[in-house]
């Protein structure tokens, strides 16, 4: 971890604690995750207590407190999504990858998330990987596009 | 570019801006929002570019990356103007063709053209197809027409010369009653009064108030904001602009949930120009009035959709909700007088003080003016935004519009109103979509989100999806929410997995009563619609997965078993080698056979098997047949390959 480049971030929004979820969210899209000695200082310089960070790191959706594998699946989840058979989608998914939403692999490779509208319902069913649209989804097919993620 | 002091200065800049882009000069605009950009408008954009230099038409045709125009189930969408021709569904390798044959040759390319289904008829012009045809498209109609990145594009159409008005002739209190008598209603879901909130913010005691704009948006399968936010996104700040005026604000939030990264961006960079040109800072226009605007990026929760919790999240907090009274005009953000509006409603401000509210007022029904944009998606042959004059009928959008149900599949029902909406059925659907029908029929207006369900949606499922979408999103807060939606979950769940039981639909019920009216927000009160509607229009579903494990629409796994008919099999290997579980035994000369412990239900043999066998069935609440003994299992195929359908088992 970079604890200056924490830094620059915190200072960046202002050192202010009404900027805690921001501050997060910098950190968060630089490492991917945030780790313990991340939030520690953003405690210390926002003078806000541990146990407030980590209400706010679990309430919300975007944080994670352990690392991310390599590849970022997001399977859409959303309405239009699943009335076309994104359940299906997702489980053939979660059997070729072996982790559940929420979860990464031991090699690291995939972390798999579920997602609940990418926008993209034309396209539905959808998943994302590594911000990447993949849709018109069938099981089969996204078991075929996954075996293309080392 | 140095800011603009007055408004005159503005409309001068404004004239300059048209004299340069002559009418007749050819242009391209191709939609980079982000549903086209799923299907490949970024590399449609470049192939113009680099084209266009090949072609020798460079400096003559100007390329444009703009909004969304609605129509995603087309993308990537493109119009060339003058002219107004709409190519569909345009791949790189149509570039080319484009260039020498409509930009230079001035001929239209039929095979990109729109045509009907049913006619083969083609339409040549945007404005013909009748997706847009039946619409009133007062704010999305502008997103093809500007490059959401360049300021110039808004102030041609006559940007922020509502700002100007307000700032150079109207009074605070005279902004305030022309958003009144519009009738404007707030179209984030609770629909509220616009003029009666801005007017309570407004006579509310305190020098300090905020104002905000709440681009939370939360329903799957919901995107009406975020086009407007990348598509248009000075239209908004000129909203929120005439509203910080109005209420006396002179600092404003624009909350963004950081899911929509483009749309974040060109936020962004409209609030930077908007700065430069001096719309937003001190002494706007020169009027002294000054007004500020920050984003705030949402970190993924539902619930922050609620004004409450979304003021809670700007301070840095958890978003949980609080009770009301005191509402947010009277203690918001940082305990001031807080005004928040969502980004259509914001977007709608500006083109009332241009055009007046009577012209506003003339669209809509009596207790509903003006038009909304709905997200119309699911089993739906046209997906993409809508924007329709309220009282329009849900039957006139499902299918003038939306074309119908794609696959001759029947029609089920349309979901409104997002998460905690209701399912409305198709004896309902003549009746005129605006904000007080939607709620009698038991469903809600919502944000805008139109799903459409087809013959093979589950309405009992549908239910638990929503349900179990509260469940997670409830903040945990109120134990009625909290402990309420669980349970429904849990019913929900035994149901569709067979181990529902008499009773159940009564303990949902009483649940749901519970649930609804003692819930602190309105996460927690609208909880119960999606039951309660699915109740009462599909009860019958609901009795047959319990009394007799069937769902009829073959959508809940654990009720549904697939089963190769040993007779229609023809061993051409298809599903066995798509079957995602290795369930399938078989051999080219082998009646395939579904391992019934193996199979994990994914329905891929039933979608490949050819139509001419249809040998996989499925079967609900009925035993699947032993399987063939193997000694019967051999196919004896005759010779010809013309019977190849044609079998003999011995």
């Amino acid at each position: 971890m970079d604890a200056a480049r924490i830094e620059q971030i915190i200072n960046h929004h202002g050192c202010e604690a009404g900027s805690l979820i921001q501050i997060l969210l910098d950190i968060q899209n630089e490492l991917h995750w945030l780790p313990r000695e991340a939030l520690e200082m953003v405690s210390e310089k926002l003078r806000v207590p541990l146990s407030r960070i980590q209400h706010t790191t679990t309430f919300y959706k975007a944080f994670s407190l352990v690392p991310r594998g390599r590849h970022e699946i997001g399977v859409c989840v959303g309405t239009a999504c699943h009335v076309r058979g994104a359940s299906r989608v997702l489980e053939v998914v979660q059997n070729v990858t072996g982790i559940q939403p929420g979860e990464t692999d031991a090699e690291m490779k995939f972390s798999l998330n579920t997602v609940n509208c990418l926008g993209c319902c034309a396209l539905g069913p959808v998943m994302e990987i590594d911000a990447q649209h993949l849709g018109r989804l069938v099981p089969d097919k996204a078991a075929d596009l996954l075996k293309n993620y080392q | 570019m140095p800011a603009l002091t007055s408004a005159a200065e503005l409309e001068r800049l404004r004239q300059e801006i048209v004299s340069r882009n002559h009418p007749d000069r050819p242009r391209v605009s191709v939609c980079a929002g982000a549903g086209c950009l799923a299907t490949g408008a970024a590399r449609v954009i470049a192939a113009f570019d680099t084209e266009i230099e090949t072609q020798g038409l460079k400096g003559e045709v100007q390329v444009k990356a703009t909004g969304c125009p609605g129509f995603c189930e087309r993308g990537p969408i493109v119009v060339i103007d003058p002219g107004q021709t709409c190519y569909l569904q345009v791949a790189p390798k149509d570039v080319p063709t484009i260039v020498s044959k409509t930009l230079k040759e001035k001929t239209v390319i039929d095979r990109l053209l729109y045509a009907d289904a049913t006619t083969k008829e083609r339409a040549v012009r945007e404005s013909d197809i009748p997706f847009y045809k039946n619409q009133e498209r007062n704010i999305i109609g502008n997103n093809i027409k500007i490059d959401p990145q360049c300021i110039d594009d808004y102030l041609a159409l006559g940007g922020y010369s509502a700002l100007a008005k307000v700032l150079s002739r109207m009074t605070a209190e005279q902004v305030v009653e022309e958003i009144g008598k519009s009738g404007l209603r707030g179209r984030g879901g609770g629909g509220f009064p616009t003029g009666v909130k801005w007017d309570a913010a407004r006579n509310a005691p305190g020098e300090t108030k905020y104002v905000i704009v709440n681009a939370d948006e939360g329903d799957p399968g919901a995107f009406m904001d975020r086009a407007v936010l990348e598509g248009n996104p000075h239209s908004i700040l000129e909203g929120l602009l005439i509203g910080a005026y109005a209420i006396g604000a002179r600092e404003g939030y624009v909350y963004v949930r950081q899911e929509y990264p483009l749309a974040l961006k060109n936020v962004g960079i409209a609030i930077r120009q908007a700065e430069e040109y001096g719309f937003l800072g001190s002494n706007i226009l020169g009027s002294g009035f000054d007004f500020r605007v920050q984003v705030h990026r949402g970190a993924g929760a539902f619930v922050c959709g609620e004004e409450t919790a979304l003021i809670l999240s700007l301070e840095g907090r958890p978003g949980e909700p609080r009770s009301r009274p005191p509402y947010p005009a009277t203690r918001g953000l940082w305990g001031k007088p807080t005004n928040i509006n969502n980004v259509e409603t914001w977007a709608n401000v500006p083109l009332i003080i241009n055009r007046g509210a009577d012209w506003f007022a003339q669209f809509g029904t009596a207790g509903s003016k003006g038009t909304k944009i709905f997200s119309l998606v699911g089993k739906i042959r046209n997906t993409g935004l809508v924007e329709v004059p309220m009282g329009v009928t849900l039957r006139d959008i499902v299918y003038k519009i939306g074309d119908g149900i794609p696959g001759g599949k029947k029609f089920k029902a349309v979901q409104t109103g997002g998460p905690a909406g209701g399912c409305i059925p198709e004896e309902h659907l003549d009746i005129a979509v605006d904000f007080d029908a939607l709620t009698k029929a038991g469903a809600m207006m919502g944000s805008g989100g139109m799903i459409v369900l087809d013959e093979d949606t589950c309405m009992v499922d549908v239910a638990r999806y929503f349900v179990n979408f509260l469940a997670q999103e409830s903040c945990g807060k109120c134990s009625p929410c909290r402990e309420g939606i669980k349970q429904m979950h849990r019913i929900l769940t035994n149901i569709t997995e067979g181990r529902g039981k008499e009773g159940d639909i009564e303990l949902l019920e009483e649940l749901a009563m519970t649930t609804g009216s003692a819930s602190l927000c309105a996460l927690g009160r609208s909880a119960p619609n999606p039951v309660l509607s699915t109740i009462r229009h599909f009860r019958a579903e609901y009795e047959a997965h319990i009394r007799e494990k069937r769902c009829l629409s073959y959508s809940c796994k654990d009720l549904v078993s697939y089963y190769i008919d040993p007779q229609a099999c023809a061993a051409c290997l298809l599903c066995m080698k798509r079957c995602t579980s290795e369930a399938i035994s078989g051999a080219r000369d082998r009646i395939h056979v579904i391992d019934q412990q193996k199979c994990n239900k994914c329905g891929t043999c039933f979608d490949v098997c050819p139509s001419k066998f249809d040998a996989v069935v499925r079967l609900t609440g009925e035993r699947v047949p032993e399987p063939v003994p193997d000694a019967l299992r051999v196919v004896v195929r005759k010779k010809a390959a013309a019977h190849a359908g044609q079998k003999e088992t011995g």
